[in-house]
């Protein structure tokens, strides 16, 4: 079921959540709203499911006008952010729960069959006679699946599906809940402020700030293209330092980088921590080393720049610099944004 | 320094054997004193002149249509406020619309205000010379010194009972277990019944509990509005307070045990609920949070 959000606005009493976001997701997308607290992102969930209704413009599914049907009536499957599992119901029961209550009457053995069925797919059989408070967090989470499944879905939302997680138990279940979609094909629209499960989960990411859609695309267009600065340093570390731009290059302490597209004027030059090299003599930033953090599989270097700005950067673990040295950063893939 | 286990510890905060005697001392003398020992001589006077005299007061014809009259009035005031403390407490807590907070703070005034003010009010609206009394008069509808006024004034006193009990847990349970059953397709009624309600049980078990005794219990508001008349609008508060005022110390005190055992009454059917409810779950103790039991691997 394709989705289209036509201008859509909310404003909660004094405070607009959502500035006239349009956005569309094809039939049996994986699509991640990515974004900050206080971006917008779970309140254009929330429309999308029908728990919040827009004040303005248009959700769509398919060509139906979606806009104003209710929550009960829209077909949506929606996990909650601390799951909403029943406390009094066991897991067979929450997962039936949906089924009981349908317009479409079902026999309690085809209830009974389904749930089973969805158990296995969210891989707990045998744990239906348990009760919420006795599963773990991932468990709970699979349950919360299961359950928003169980009524057929036309579209499956998720708010911060594994915001609750261990670091581990949070990767395993997007690797799983990957396999799922693909098994499924359902459309899917999933929120989450965690770059890193947005990358690795979503077809396609649409990166919120504001109430306003800064940028969408796939990974890989995020990742490599940055719009904004915004956008570079939300989706992971980036080092900054102020240039100025003069005929189409940015100038860092003398040292020019390439800026074919901005204007005169002052701009920040954006990097990420593992495009940079630092060398004895040179070309290159004047910089001295800070300190030196070890981590499993890298060094990353603090340091500063003679003009006063902190940069950091990943080496390898051999790296043999110590805290004090003078020497140059050396930047590849720089972007250079007008400062705004 | 080594840590020595053997001999006397250090005292934690508050654990100092003294200071615990004192303060446990302190509780036990105020229960003994304040609660237990009033109870323990109504109890002891009731029976002072043997179990017959006592079965006797208790007999009394106006003694026992006051115990009725009470009765009665508790079973027309408590389902009605129940009815009334949970929808408010639904509509605070689960919805939104204009003019919520005043709400909040009107179902808590009967709490601020005095019963006997209440009574007054009552009487300045339904009574002969008030508001309405001289129209519900000629349309022959009796509510001043009879059962309507009665079971109204025992439901103003009693009104924020209920609510005061399930707002607080509600408003922590939040909202989304209600979106999650109406985005699984269920109707409001069947989210309430199916989901909200069980989940709030034990906190409206507790309000009905505590407003079927205040009911019971209520004087000031009843004695205004009923009449004080004796074997038709007298509830067992006021013909306790009339039997005493007749110098009928023993007659008084069989009539109060009863208002406390009907009391005693509730709490053990509150107790029993609980227990059986608990037992029905067949849930183990360890209810929430708990994420050691066996992991599956996803």
């Amino acid at each position: 079921m394709k989705i289209r959000l036509n201008d859509v606005v909310k404003t909660f009493d004094t405070f607009r959540a959502v500035h006239g976001v349009s956005l569309e997701i094809e039939s049996g997308e994986l699509v991640a709203l990515l974004g900050p607290s206080g971006s917008g992102k779970t309140t254009i969930l929330r429309m999308v499911a029908g728990l919040e209704y827009a004040d303005h413009g248009h959700i769509y599914f398919g060509d139906e006008d979606a806009t104003d049907i209710p929550v009960r009536d829209r077909g949506v499957g929606f996990v909650f952010q601390h799951y909403a599992l029943f406390p009094h119901m066991t897991v067979a029961e929450n997962i039936a729960f949906g089924m009981k209550v349908s317009k479409v009457k079902r026999t309690p053995e085809a209830i009974r069959d389904r749930v089973e069925e969805l158990l296995a797919l969210v891989q707990l059989s045998g744990l239906g006679e348990r009760f919420p408070g006795q599963i773990s967090g991932g468990q709970r989470q699979r349950v919360a699946l299961a359950r928003a499944l169980a009524v057929d879905p036309r579209v499956l939302l998720l708010d911060e599906p594994f915001g609750a997680l261990d670091a581990n138990v949070r990767r395993d279940l997007r690797r799983w809940l990957r396999k799922i979609h693909d098994e499924l094909g359902i459309t899917t629209l999933f929120v989450t402020h965690d770059q890193e499960e947005a990358l690795d989960l979503a077809d396609r990411v649409v990166i919120l700030d504001k109430g306003n859609i800064v940028q969408e695309g796939t990974p890989e267009e995020v990742c490599r293209a940055p719009q904004n600065a915004f956008v570079m340093k939300f989706l992971g570390d980036a080092n900054a330092l102020p240039a100025t731009v003069r005929d189409g290059k940015a100038y860092v302490q003398d040292i020019a980088f390439d800026a074919p597209d901005l204007k005169d004027g002052p701009a920040d030059l954006l990097f990420r921590p593992a495009d940079v090299s630092w060398r004895e003599s040179g070309d290159g930033v004047p910089a001295q080393i800070l300190r030196v953090l070890d981590r499993p599989d890298s060094r990353r270097v603090l340091a500063r720049t003679t003009g006063g700005q902190s940069i950091e950067f990943d080496t390898a673990p051999e790296f043999p610099h110590k805290k004090g040295e003078q020497g140059f950063l050396d930047i590849r893939r720089p972007r250079v944004y007008a400062t705004t | 320094m080594k840590p020595h286990h053997s001999g006397r510890r250090p005292p934690r905060i508050g654990d100092d054997p003294l200071f615990r005697r004192v303060l446990l001392g302190v509780v036990l003398f105020f229960v003994a004193v304040i609660i237990v020992a009033p109870l323990a001589v109504i109890g002891v006077q009731a029976f002072s002149k043997g179990l017959p005299y006592f079965a006797g007061a208790i007999a009394e014809p106006d003694t026992l249509h006051a115990i009725l009259l009470t009765v009665l009035t508790a079973l027309i005031a408590v389902p009605i406020n129940t009815a009334f403390g949970v929808a408010a407490a639904w509509a605070i807590t689960k919805h939104d619309f204009a003019g919520k907070r005043l709400l909040t703070i009107l179902i808590e005034i009967p709490f601020s205000v005095s019963p006997i003010v209440a009574g007054v009010a009552y009487l300045f609206v339904y009574g002969l010379q008030g508001l309405f009394g001289p129209a519900l008069e000629s349309a022959g509808i009796k509510i001043m010194f009879a059962l309507p006024g009665i079971v109204l004034a025992s439901m103003f006193v009693t009104a924020p009972f209920v609510a005061r009990e399930l707002i607080p847990l509600m408003q922590a349970q939040g909202r989304d277990l209600e979106e999650a059953a109406t985005s699984l397709g269920a109707s409001a009624w069947r989210t309430f019944f199916s989901v909200t309600l069980p989940n709030i049980k034990w906190a409206l078990l507790y309000g009905v509990v505590l407003c079927n005794s205040r009911v019971m219990g209520e004087f000031g508001a009843v004695s205004v509005v009923s009449g004080n008349i004796r074997g038709q609008t007298n509830t067992l508060p006021l013909h306790i307070e009339l039997l005493y005022h007749d110098y009928d110390a023993v007659g008084s005190f069989a009539a109060a045990s009863i208002l406390a055992t009907l009391a005693l009454v509730t709490l053990v059917v509150k107790v029993a609920l609980e227990r059986q409810g608990a037992g029905r779950s067949k849930r183990p103790a360890t209810l929430a949070g708990n994420d050691t039991l066996s992991e599956v691997k996803p």
